[in-house]
């Protein structure tokens, strides 16, 4: 951030050791500003390749695109990704409503409250949980969790049915959008917590203090201390989470039983689809066109990927006054 | 609201390690008493355990008692979140929540007791506190900046602010002026020269013309050696001390000669 202030004459004793420790310099600053370089890069290229492979599908006529059997009668592109976009948004966005409480839940435990050894094994067990490969999260999910939860479903639809959220009668088996969430938010439950939880330990010693000496309870010292300067990290590890859930393909694949609507309705089948589950779906028999559309709409979740990102550290940015970096 | 505090044979541990031994002591309501010693020998671990702040430490623990007005803080039945809520403390370096504004800050201690506070009573009170810590004039018209755009020494009095707003019985300083210029130093001692005549003020320093400057009585700490528990070696009136010390390894403390 600041920059160190140059000496216009240097010390003679130093001028013996300078060439070498400039050249060290330079290869250090070279390779740093080219792995900062090649990251712009990289985005740069799957961008234009997204956009040159979907631009067959963008452009080609109506009638030429109504020919492509999943393809809505109008051939109109945008209405056949609106409900995909639509559905990628509800699994991700439920996925983080179930999985934030939880992972600061969870964050502030290891950090805050379990004695040493727990918080240890526990963290370790959270770790250990990003390791599954989100196939085997997909078979649990469609032939364990789903016939598990649809009573509790069930039971969801017929009390809070009223809610079109929770409009019933939920579907058997419950290959459902609220099961996908589920699923989803077991997924990306590490990556948050661990995040979360590296940033509660960061709290300075001096603002717990702070607030204890004031009379705070632990949980009142940890509503004014410890949530309040990890706010902007728990965001980032939020999205971080989002970020997976925007783009999980195998477990919504093998749980959601996929529609085409703009349907909130959580509990019910054939309602829902994600961008990335539709690609994996029906990529393997598209015709060229056909993969041309599917690119497109995969270039529609890198651009929502983007925008998401870019509202969090907008959200973020907002306050940096406040953040306590200062 | 000052109050008396008084210490019978304290003994305090972390763990098994005995950190400061057999500390009896009178403080005086609406005086100023400094804690002054080398290093190392107890003085600030002795401060946090007149509000049980040591106990935040895992292992940490006393014997003896230290009575407040003939309650001893140590009972069975006190809650050391009750006994914070009494007994304010200011830190060595400044701490004002980066989160909150000027004004939040302030009040911070206030919501903790008493969430529902009218609008109206919140700033007469956010005003009292900082005119009590002489900082109004210069904060008054940005009350709603994060308290982290202050300067050290401005942050400093906005800590006692939000100490003092919670109207403590006694004000705990550990160190108060110690990463502080000369001019901010200033400031604190004038303020800690009048918050005495509403509070009762323990203050550890390590700066021997400041002790002398502010307190009325003032107490050494020493340690015998590195493993051995701190003691209080002698405490009277700051005159008497700084002038006709009863005990050797005092004079040979004030005067400079170790230490």
């Amino acid at each position: 951030m600041t920059t160190e202030p140059t000496t216009s004459t240097p010390p003679p004793a130093r001028e013996v050791a300078r060439p070498q420790r400039d050249r060290a310099g330079r290869v250090f600053a070279g390779l740093s500003t080219g792995a900062g370089a090649l990251i712009l890069v990289v985005l740069a290229a799957v961008a234009g390749f997204l956009l040159l492979e979907a631009w067959p599908a963008i452009t080609a006529p109506a009638e030429q695109l109504s020919r492509i059997s999943w393809i809505p009668a109008d051939g109109s592109l945008l209405t056949y990704v609106g409900p995909l976009i639509f559905g990628t948004l509800v699994a991700a966005f439920l996925a983080l409503l179930l999985a934030v409480p939880v992972a600061i839940g969870i964050a502030l435990f290891i950090s805050h409250y379990a004695p040493r050894r727990l918080a240890n094994a526990l963290g370790y067990v959270v770790d250990l949980l990003a390791a599954i490969p989100s196939v085997v999260y997909g078979l649990w999910g469609g032939l364990v969790l789903a016939p598990l939860v649809q009573p509790v479903w069930q039971w969801l639809s017929e009390t809070l049915g009223w809610i079109p959220l929770f409009q019933g009668p939920a579907a058997t088996p419950a290959r459902v959008m609220m099961t996908v969430g589920v699923v989803l938010a077991v997924m990306i439950l590490p990556i948050i917590t661990a995040v979360s939880r590296e940033v509660f330990l960061q709290t300075p010693r001096l603002h717990e203090e702070a607030a204890l000496a004031l009379g705070a309870t632990r949980w009142e010292m940890v509503r004014m201390a410890v949530l309040p300067f990890g706010r902007s990290g728990v965001i980032s590890a939020a999205m971080l989470g989002l970020g997976r859930a925007l783009g999980e393909t195998m477990a919504v694949l093998m749980i959601l039983s996929p529609g085409l609507t703009y349907s909130l309705a959580l509990l019910l089948a054939g309602r829902q689809q994600t961008i990335a589950a539709n690609i994996a779906l029906q990529f393997p028999e598209a015709s060229p066109l056909g993969v041309s559309a599917l690119i497109a709409t995969g270039l529609a979740l890198f651009v929502i990927t983007l925008a998401v990102n870019m509202l969090a550290r907008w959200v973020v940015a907002r306050r940096a006054d406040f953040s306590g970096a200062n | 609201m000052a109050q008396r505090i008084d210490v019978k044979d304290l003994d305090v541990y972390y763990g098994s390690f005995k950190a400061v031994a057999d500390v009896s002591m009178m403080i005086e309501p609406r005086s100023v008493t400094a804690l002054i010693g080398p290093s190392g020998c107890g003085k600030s671990t002795f401060l946090r355990t007149l509000n049980r702040m040591h106990e935040v430490l895992p292992g940490a623990r006393v014997e003896g008692t230290v009575l407040m007005d003939g309650v001893d803080l140590y009972g069975n039945d006190v809650d050391p979140v009750a006994v914070r809520r009494q007994i304010g403390m200011v830190f060595q370096r400044p701490n004002p929540f980066p989160t909150m504004s000027i004004a939040e800050n302030v009040l911070a201690g206030v919501r903790l007791n008493n969430r529902r506070i009218s609008k109206s009573d919140a700033e007469t009170l956010v005003e009292q506190s900082l005119v009590g810590a002489n900082l109004w004039k210069e904060v008054k018209d940005r009350l709603d900046r994060p308290g982290s755009s202050l300067s050290g020494g401005q942050q400093q009095r906005l800590c006692i602010a939000r100490a003092i707003a919670v109207k403590p019985q006694v004000l705990l300083m550990d160190e108060p002026a110690s990463a502080l210029d000369p001019i901010s130093t200033l400031a604190i001692e004038d303020l800690i020269a009048e918050l005495k005549n509403d509070y009762t003020i323990v203050i550890v320093t390590h700066n021997m013309q400041q002790a002398a400057r502010v307190s009325d009585r003032t107490a050494f700490f020493n340690i015998a050696g590195t493993g051995e528990p701190g003691r209080l070696i002698e405490m009277d009136d700051t005159r008497t001390m700084f002038s006709t010390p009863s005990v050797q390894a005092t004079e040979d403390y004030i005067s400079g000669r170790f230490g």
